[in-house]
């Protein structure tokens, strides 16, 4: 045949038919969603400070483990309040002529995804512990530990940010640990990562897939959440697993007063709405609303707190925490 | 029991034997808290340099022991065996060369006696290897002192290798020295024979040389000696390995085009082991996180190195090497440019040199897999790929051959594609926002597939049928493969987006092209297997055939995974785990890695007239398929599980616990992988190295010629 026997044609064709595909299916449609889609009206552009944190989070190739998108898909509701949209990425665009555009969606979830990790982990000094090394809040964490984004000072001045590392992960240096700049941007981009409220009247997107409800109803309680699991996620990486917390960041769980003690009010209201009444911790972020808690959560924890590590508090019901619930809602209210 | 239960098992049971450091893993599921700048750590830093010292010494002594056995004088009677055994092994040519100077040099006697020189050398006693290790106590645990031994053996470990290849110079030397001396005595014995032993001695070597003229039948040629048909190998040897073809002799190929294909293998090797060796150490750093903790090392920044220096450096380079190969040699002409070859060359290697530093250093493209480089280094590679682009399409208008074999359409096809889909990737009017992602899913998947993979089905082409010494079974499945690769692979970028926010339409359309897939895949895979149809009992005899077949079988198995993984319901429980990891590894080392080797084990003895030890090959090739076994079935397995637990809504660090063992099991695969390539480069070296070997016949008949210097290499 003509067409394969001369060379001019045979590889024209192949390179028409290619390109011809590719302006189809990638050309086109990255313009469209380029020139479409805008950002959301509640989104806020991040902060110099931030923008110079995501260049460190992309300097260091974070995004291998740590994806940025929560899928419309059941299970990645424990990363988001709704799906991602094309909205949440309009805003990003290239920085500097040297590189892309980064949206750092991700391919590869090795560590958690990062969407709206300013609203699960807002705590900075959380953060720079974390950064430090992963292993001091989560022993079982394989990420990699960022110790060159810290200095060590014998007499920090009092500008200097002091980050509590226990002293088996100095390895014997001298002095405090403090965090470099480079470590506070990043932080501060990290807490910049926030999903961003839809305009109201607009139709939340679902997620699909839903998991099938237990069936078998062989009572009310099989119906209520795990309140070990609820911990595992929402509370361990800073009261760790065995309650104790880490002595000058996070406060013990294992024979604290407000678990075990009478004033479920106050107990009910950290949990939702976080703490920073003690100077000598980290001050608490708003747990409960921002993963939208409710009584049954709430209720779940609560036991799990008062009946484990040596601590024996009186077991609570959901119909007990939905009152405190609407106290609160009441007072914040006014 | 289940399958993760006896894993399980295993893994224990090979931890007995590994690092104590690895230990934790599998019994707390914590990370090991091993370092390198911790006792433990340098105390195995100390124990690796001493088994290498070990190794290094009774390497050396057992090379000593060769020099004197070489040096040893032989007896008398073991002279005179050695030069009737000489005698007797002349070929035909070589006797009447011998013959025709007897004529010469007729009517004068020469009487002559030569003396055996005798070897005045020393025998060379073996060195003591003095490595001084020290009592083991308490001392042991300071790290000043281990730091102070480590730096100690150091110095003598490279002093022990250096005297090592002194020795085996010096081995080599007195292995040609002996054989000059041999030559001597056997041109003076030679010279010394009657003339009716010299008629006797044609006839044999005649003998010994006869083939069936295949007119036996027609007998117009009388039949002179039959005894020749018996071959007597005098020292048989218990076999190791089983004796495989060797590779025939080419009647010619262009001296220029041999350097610059070797030099191609040469770079490709040397990326494939260091871009291994990294996989290597981010393999273990998912058991070990806090093996080290230098910003330049740290995982995120050596993870595209890995990536991408095993892409551009190992698999484009190689590939390239083969097409340079093919492509001449199937339009029956010869390379257009040789220049444009060598410029392509440097650019590559200095893009990846260039992108490596940068991204240690921590400057990138901005986070999507397989483009961190950032645009200027990204050029170079633009550069040197156009300019094989131009050299192959200007080979083929000058091509001597009226149709095009279907090598060169996969091959110059995919040197296009790679370059359009570079330009698309890296031109930045349609990169913002969703834009990004959208041209990060089409780049990605179109450089594995149009770019690896359709190159090496070319490869595959041209080699598969040569090394079957039969034509590829059908033409017209290549042609259908061809175009229903482009058809289909085009569209299915962003099947590693499905669910995201990019359009729904695109999502659907990328699964469909995905499943599409299916019908390239088969059509290539039926027609590579067909090829085989009659000829497998020769895979027995080869050793580049296993190799094609490992590849054959990866490429349907892998390609069909990969539609599989596409679909919505399956990128439920597979996205965002490291099935991804092992798909990708399957794929690019399965299938392009082993195709590679396959080309490679054929084509470079054919260039260099040298072959690589048989062992060795062997080595690499089943290291190679058991580590990737061990690499990618413990991490789906794993994923698998992983991805059921995040359906399931358990909190994310127990994936993370759950994956410790398997991420174990995929370090050791891994290590396995990494071996193999040890063995791969030492092959390539083999058969690359130039070792002036002297053959003792032909030396004592150009000797006595008095054409040439006689001490000149033959290879």
């Amino acid at each position: 045949m003509e067409l394969f026997d001369n060379h001019k044609k045979l590889f024209g064709a192949a390179a028409g038919l290619f390109v011809g595909l590719t302006i189809l299916v990638a050309i086109i449609p990255a313009i469209r969603n380029q020139e479409k889609n805008k950002p959301l009206p509640a989104a806020e552009p991040l902060s110099p400070q931030a923008k110079k944190g995501k260049a460190i989070f992309v300097a260091n190739g974070c995004v291998a483990c740590h994806t940025q998108q929560v899928r419309n898909v059941d299970m990645d509701k424990m990363w988001g309040s709704r799906p991602s949209l094309a909205a949440d990425y309009a805003a990003v665009t290239r920085t500097d002529p040297w590189r892309n555009t980064a949206t750092l969606m991700g391919t590869e979830r090795t560590g958690p995804d990062l969407t709206d990790i300013g609203n699960r982990q807002p705590s900075r000094d959380w953060n720079l512990v974390h950064l430090y090394n992963p292993r001091i809040v989560v022993k079982e964490s394989i990420m990699p530990a960022y110790p060159w984004l810290f200095d060590f000072k014998k007499e920090p001045s009092k500008s200097d940010i002091v980050v509590n590392v226990p002293a088996t992960y100095t390895k014997g240096k001298e002095g405090k640990v403090v965090a470099s700049d480079a470590a506070l941007y990043l932080v501060a981009y990290l807490q910049s990562l926030k999903q961003v409220k839809l305009p109201g009247g607009t139709e939340t997107p679902v997620f699909l897939y839903k998991k099938e409800e237990k069936k078998a109803t062989t009572g009310a309680a099989s119906a209520e959440p795990d309140g070990k699991s609820l911990f595992a996620s929402s509370c361990q990486s800073c009261h760790q697993a065995n309650g104790e917390g880490l002595p000058g960041a996070f406060p013990p769980l294992k024979g604290s007063s407000i678990v075990t003690g009478d004033n479920l009010e106050l107990y009910v209201d950290i949990i939702m709405n976080g703490y920073d009444a003690r100077p000598e911790y980290a001050a608490m972020a708003a747990v409960g609303t921002n993963m939208e808690w409710t009584e049954h959560e709430v209720a779940a924890i609560i036991n799990y707190e008062r009946t484990n590590w040596g601590n024996n508090g009186k077991k609570v019901t959901p119909e007990e925490i939905k009152k405190i619930l609407d106290f609160i809602k009441l007072k914040a209210a006014k | 029991m289940n399958p993760g239960k006896i894993l399980k098992r295993f893994a224990l049971l090979l931890l007995s034997v590994l690092p104590g450091a690895l230990s934790a893993v599998a019994q707390q599921g914590t990370p090991s808290d091993f370092s390198f700048d911790s006792p433990r750590g340098m105390a195995w830093g100390l124990f690796v340099i001493l088994v290498m010292l070990l190794v290094a010494a009774l390497f050396l002594k057992q090379k000593v022991n060769d020099i004197r056995s070489i040096r040893k004088r032989k007896s008398l009677k073991e002279e005179n065996e050695m030069l009737n055994a000489h005698t007797r092994k002349l070929d035909s040519q070589q006797v009447s060369r011998l013959m025709s100077f007897k004529r010469r040099s007729n009517g004068v006697t020469v009487s002559l006696l030569i003396l055996a020189t005798v070897f005045s050398l020393a025998p060379i006693t073996s060195w003591a290897q003095d490595t001084g290790s020290p009592s083991a106590g308490s001392l042991l645990g300071e790290k000043g002192i281990i730091i102070t031994i480590i730096l100690l053996l150091i110095p003598i470990l490279f002093a022990i290798i250096f005297l090592t290849l002194k020795v085996i110079n010096l081995r080599n030397l007195a292995n040609k020295k002996q054989n000059l001396e041999d030559a001597d005595k056997l041109a003076a014995y030679l010279r010394s024979l009657p003339e009716e032993e010299l008629i006797k001695l044609r006839g044999q070597s005649a003998a010994s040389e006869y083939r069936l003229s295949h007119h036996e039948l027609s007998g117009n040629l009388p039949a002179d000696d039959e005894k020749g048909l018996l071959q007597i190998n005098e020292k048989a040897e218990l076999p190791i390995v089983a004796a495989k073809k060797k590779a025939l002799p080419r009647p010619y190929i262009d001296a220029d085009l041999s350097r610059l294909i070797l030099w191609h293998l040469g770079c490709a090797t040397f990326w494939l082991l260091f871009g291994t060796t990294i996989g290597e150490y981010l393999g273990m750093k998912f058991v070990a996180p806090d093996a080290d903790h230098v910003s330049w090392l740290s995982f995120g920044r050596l993870r595209p190195v890995h990536t991408n220096s095993v892409f551009w450096g190992w698999a484009s380079l190689g590939m390239l090497a083969l097409g340079y190969y093919v492509v001449p040699r199937v339009s029956n002409t010869k390379l257009a440019n040789m220049k444009y070859g060598w410029y392509s060359l440097w650019l590559i290697n200095a893009a990846i040199i260039l992108g490596t530093i940068c991204l240690m250093a921590g400057i990138n493209n901005g986070g999507g897999e397989y483009r961190e480089y950032v645009w200027p280094v990204m050029l170079l590679f633009a550069i040197g790929i156009t300019l094989p682009l131009i050299n192959f399409l200007q080979t083929i208008a000058r091509r001597t051959t009226k149709e095009i074999y279907i090598s060169n359409w996969y091959i110059v096809a995919s040197i296009i594609f790679v370059i359009v889909i570079t330009i698309v990737a890296y031109v930045p009017y349609w990169q913002n926002g969703l834009g990004e992602t959208i041209i990060q899913g089409y780049y990605m998947h179109q450089g594995v597939g149009m770019w690896f993979m359709l190159f090496t089905l070319g490869i595959v082409y041209y080699f598969l049928p040569q090394q079957l010494n039969k034509p590829i079974y059908s033409y017209s499945l290549g042609i259908l493969a061809f175009w229903t690769q482009i058809l289909f692979y085009t569209l299915i970028g962003t099947h590693h987006f499905v669910f995201s926010s990019i359009p729904w339409w695109l999502q659907t359309l990328a699964i469909v092209g995905s499943a599409g897939m299916a019908i390239p895949v088969l059509a290539g895979t039926t027609n590579f297997i067909m090829t085989f149809r009659g000829a497998w009992y020769k895979v027995g005899d080869s050793y580049t055939l296993p190799f094609f077949l490992v590849g054959i079988i990866f490429y349907f198995t892998g390609s069909m995974q990969g539609t599989a993984e596409a679909f919505r319901s399956t990128n439920l429980i597979w996205h965002f785990t490291d099935f991804t990891v092992a798909h990708s590894h399957l794929t690019m080392y399965g299938i392009i890695s082993f195709f590679l080797w396959a080309g490679i084990y054929a084509v470079t003895p054919r260039l260099t007239g040298k072959e690589a030890p048989q062992i060795t090959i062997g080595a690499h090739f089943w290291l190679a398929l058991i580590g990737l076994m061990f690499y990618t079935v413990p991490l789906m397995y794993g994923s698998t599980l992983k991805g059921l637990a995040w359906m399931e809504g358990k909190p994310f660090i127990d994936s993370v616990v759950l994956m410790a063992p398997y991420w174990l099991w995929r370090a050791i695969g891994g290590t396995l992988m990494w071996l193999s390539h040890l063995f791969f480069a030492y092959n390539v070296y083999r058969m690359m190295a130039t070792r002036p070997v002297v053959d003792i016949r032909e030396t004592a008949i150009r000797q006595l010629e008095g054409a040439t210097a006689s001490s000149q290499p033959i290879a």
